[in-house]
């Protein structure tokens, strides 16, 4: 009788080590072509939104801890798992996102100030996806989105919008969640029906090693990865703090899901370096040591040495930081800027057709407060 | 929906399409095999299962957008045999037979109106509907004021709900409160095949998420179905038995069991005015009022558990604003305030025409 399998390793994919030289494990060297084939102002580009991420992280803790803001979400670490699967995704794709996904978004276009309007408490909301590269709403009830992602690559395939042939105008979802929310049944469902369909969809899991304050070894005993094998989709993990390698395999995988070829899975191995938001303290549930450990394998500090070696010069970093500083410093002034909505947001868009409770309730809330109005002394 | 205002104006008050004008189109429709196709109006013959069966018909056949999803939906035509023959004449990619995961029937339903999609959902039983109750209440409802009003959100939880079908566990509850205590959703619940028809219809226009009740103990008995007038919107309650002396409430299969109490009230000397809600959310407190400001009394009937129910916001609410039309306390029949029992108690859980009028002597007691 056959041993019974115990091996739940996966292979963690990697282009850049964490010292910065180019040296693609093998499960790599498929994709090294993806990354040759980029031009030196994307490779920049790369750098400058990872180095944008970080500066606004400190904006936005900043903000919150002034009272200007209830919350704010934290993605220091998490930078080349996000730069370079966002990067990887074509005009027409729709992104998903969690809500941790800050630079995902303005990648696509969005303006930030929609994300700290969000944390500001002034809207449920923040942006129109359609204006905003298709970067769809924050999702706060974890995986929820892993299903509204899969029903709209449902929804690309009944419309003809992907698997054309076309790279150009084939459309594809890239729906972001992390290791905590990989429990949720939502995401075992939105792998169901993405494997059943055979959606056009890329689900990225940020395996940022904490679920606020719960390790990933809570959640699973084996990679993540093999979640999505165990579904029958094509699935890799990779080392979430190469920027180079987050966005080729994922550049990959979209192709892919255009083509026709269907869903798959990608765990992107990375480390929340600061708390899960602002509401946390980290330093009550995982040691120093390892944060240390992580520290040595910032994604940032690495794609700088090798750009470095490749002949960066320090010019561009000085201007990188600056504009970095400039974009931060504009997103904090907008956002002091951001007033309360008024009274008629509370009911405006609670229905699309008129609804006798709104227009009620609204009368009566108008009438109340109309009635201090003149007469108070 | 300018074709469905159109008919509502052509006839506004009388809504009823008597027996007698659904034999004289000598037209019955309830023993085609298909549903009756667009071309074929006029008033036909037919169950409630049937009515719902040629309402989703028509509405694949009105707008291309327009999806099914569910479990067991399509070949065997659904566990009722509401959707039978849909998948036959509308294929697959419109009448979608699901995993087998109610959460991820309505999530991806989200997903798919963003698309533009107007997907109708089944759940298949009124118990199973609460796997899906996080996507129904935190992300369905709350879609389009996320969105700011840029996203709506047209999808129709059809679910089959209520006892006196004498099964098992999960399959016979009333679950209607859950639902028309969340703002952003819509509820209603048809009585007869008439309203079933064009009330399906009119959900599955509305630019809002309607959960769509359907008593299952009422989906045989027929009953004409006019085809070419709706009669009244679709959140519109109404009187449909007139009297005088207590006005009696209730929704879905209750209605059923009000008119059965009113016939036996009639004959001890009792009128009865009874009234069926039709939607749940928001509830038309017009015609029940006026009923009230007539006859002093109310009884409100329904077989959900009474506690912090349905029955209890119309209570409260005509206790408000008919308070000096009232000759008595608003009073209240339920079912217990108990999980469904095992069926072989469900007559004595179940609220009866007996239930019904010790509540009206109650009433008139006062």
């Amino acid at each position: 009788m056959a041993a019974r399998e115990r091996d739940f390793t996966a292979p963690t994919v990697q282009l850049l080590t964490p010292e910065g030289r180019l040296q693609p494990t093998p499960e790599a060297e498929p994709y090294l072509p993806l990354v040759e084939a980029l031009d030196d102002a994307t490779l920049q580009r790369f750098y400058r939104d990872m180095a944008v991420s970080r500066r606004l992280d400190l904006t936005g803790a900043n903000l919150q801890r002034q009272g200007q803001l209830a919350l704010w979400v934290p993605s220091h670490g998490q930078e080349a798992a996000q730069v370079g699967s966002a990067h990887a995704a074509r005009p027409q794709d729709h992104l998903f996102p969690s809500y941790r996904e800050h630079i995902v978004g303005m990648i696509r276009g969005l303006d930030p100030v929609g994300i700290l309007a969000l944390l500001r408490g002034v809207t449920q909301g923040g942006w129109n996806p359609d204006e905003s590269g298709n970067f769809h709403l924050y999702t706060l009830v974890l995986a929820s989105q892993t299903l509204h992602a899969t029903g709209y690559a449902m929804g690309l395939q009944f419309d003809g919008a992907t698997a054309t042939g076309d790279p150009e105008s084939d459309a594809a979802v890239l729906v972001y969640y992390g290791d905590g929310s990989t429990s949720q049944g939502d995401a075992s469902e939105a792998l169901v029906f993405a494997a059943s369909y055979q959606t056009p969809q890329v689900f990225f899991v940020q395996n940022n090693q904490w679920a606020i304050s719960v390790p990933v070894a809570r959640q699973s005993r084996t990679p993540l990865s093999l979640r999505g094998a165990g579904f029958g989709m094509p699935s890799v993990r990779i080392d979430g703090n190469d920027v180079l390698v987050s966005y080729a395999v994922t550049r990959q995988s979209l192709e892919e899901a255009r083509a026709g070829e269907g869903p798959s899975f990608i765990e992107a191995l990375t480390y929340r370096m600061g708390a899960h938001t602002t509401a946390d303290d980290p330093t009550k549930y995982r040691t120093d040591d390892e944060v240390a450990y992580w520290a040595e394998r910032d994604p940032i500090i690495r794609y700088r040495t090798w750009l470095e070696s490749r002949g960066a010069s320090a010019a561009f970093f000085d201007e990188v930081e600056q504009e970095a500083a400039d974009l931060s410093a504009d997103v904090r002034r907008r956002t002091l800027e951001l007033e309360a909505p008024t009274r008629e947001t509370i009911f405006a868009h609670v229905y699309s057709e008129p609804h006798p409770l709104m227009t009620e309730q609204l009368a009566w809330l108008d009438a109340f407060e109309t009635s201090f109005e003149g007469g108070e002394a | 929906m300018t074709g469905i205002d159109a008919r509502r104006q052509a006839q506004e008050s009388e809504v009823r399409v008597s027996e007698t004008t659904a034999a004289a189109s000598g037209s019955d429709a309830s023993t085609e095999a298909a549903a009756p196709a667009d071309a074929v109006r006029g008033v036909h013959t037919m169950s409630m299962a049937k009515a719902i069966n040629a309402g989703l018909a028509d509405a694949l056949r009105a707008d291309e957008k327009v999806l099914l999803m569910g479990e067991d939906i399509g070949p065997l035509g659904g566990v009722f045999r509401v959707t039978e023959g849909l998948s036959a004449e509308f294929g697959d990619k419109r009448v979608l037979d699901t995993p087998l995961a109610e959460s991820g029937i309505v999530g991806t339903a989200i997903g798919l109106a963003m698309r533009g999609y107007r997907p109708v959902c089944e759940i298949q039983f009124d118990g199973f509907i609460f796997p899906a109750f996080d996507q129904i209440t935190t992300q369905l409802a709350r879609q389009t004021l996320r969105h700011e009003g840029r996203v709506s959100m047209p999808i129709v939880i059809r679910v089959p709900y209520g006892g006196h079908i004498g099964s098992i566990e999960h399959h016979q509850e009333s679950p209607e409160a859950y639902f028309a205590h969340t703002p952003g959703l819509r509820v209603v619940s048809p009585s007869s095949p008439h309203d079933a028809y064009w009330m399906i219809r009119e959900s599955i226009e509305s630019r809002d998420p309607v959960l769509f009740l359907e008593p299952k103990s009422r989906y045989w008995p027929k009953g004409p179905v006019d085809l070419d007038h709706s009669g009244l919107p679709l959140h519109a309650s109404r009187v449909v038995r007139q009297g005088t002396d207590v006005t009696v409430v209730g929704h879905g299969a209750m209605v059923s069991t009000l008119l059965q109490a009113a016939d036996i009230a009639a004959e001890e000397g009792t009128s009865l005015e009874v009234v069926d809600l039709r939607s749940l959310s928001p509830i038309d407190y017009g015609p029940l009022l006026d009923s009230v400001h007539r006859t002093g009394r109310l009884v409100v009937a329904q077989e959900a558990y009474g506690n912090v129910s349905v029955g209890s916001e119309v209570a409260a609410t005509v206790a408000e604003r008919a308070f000096y039309s009232l000759e008595a306390p608003v009073l209240r029949v339920s079912g217990f305030d108990t999980p469904f029992p095992p069926a072989a108690l469900e007559t004595e859980y179940l609220p009866s025409p007996d239930r019904v009028l010790e509540a009206v002597d109650r009433a008139l007691a006062y």
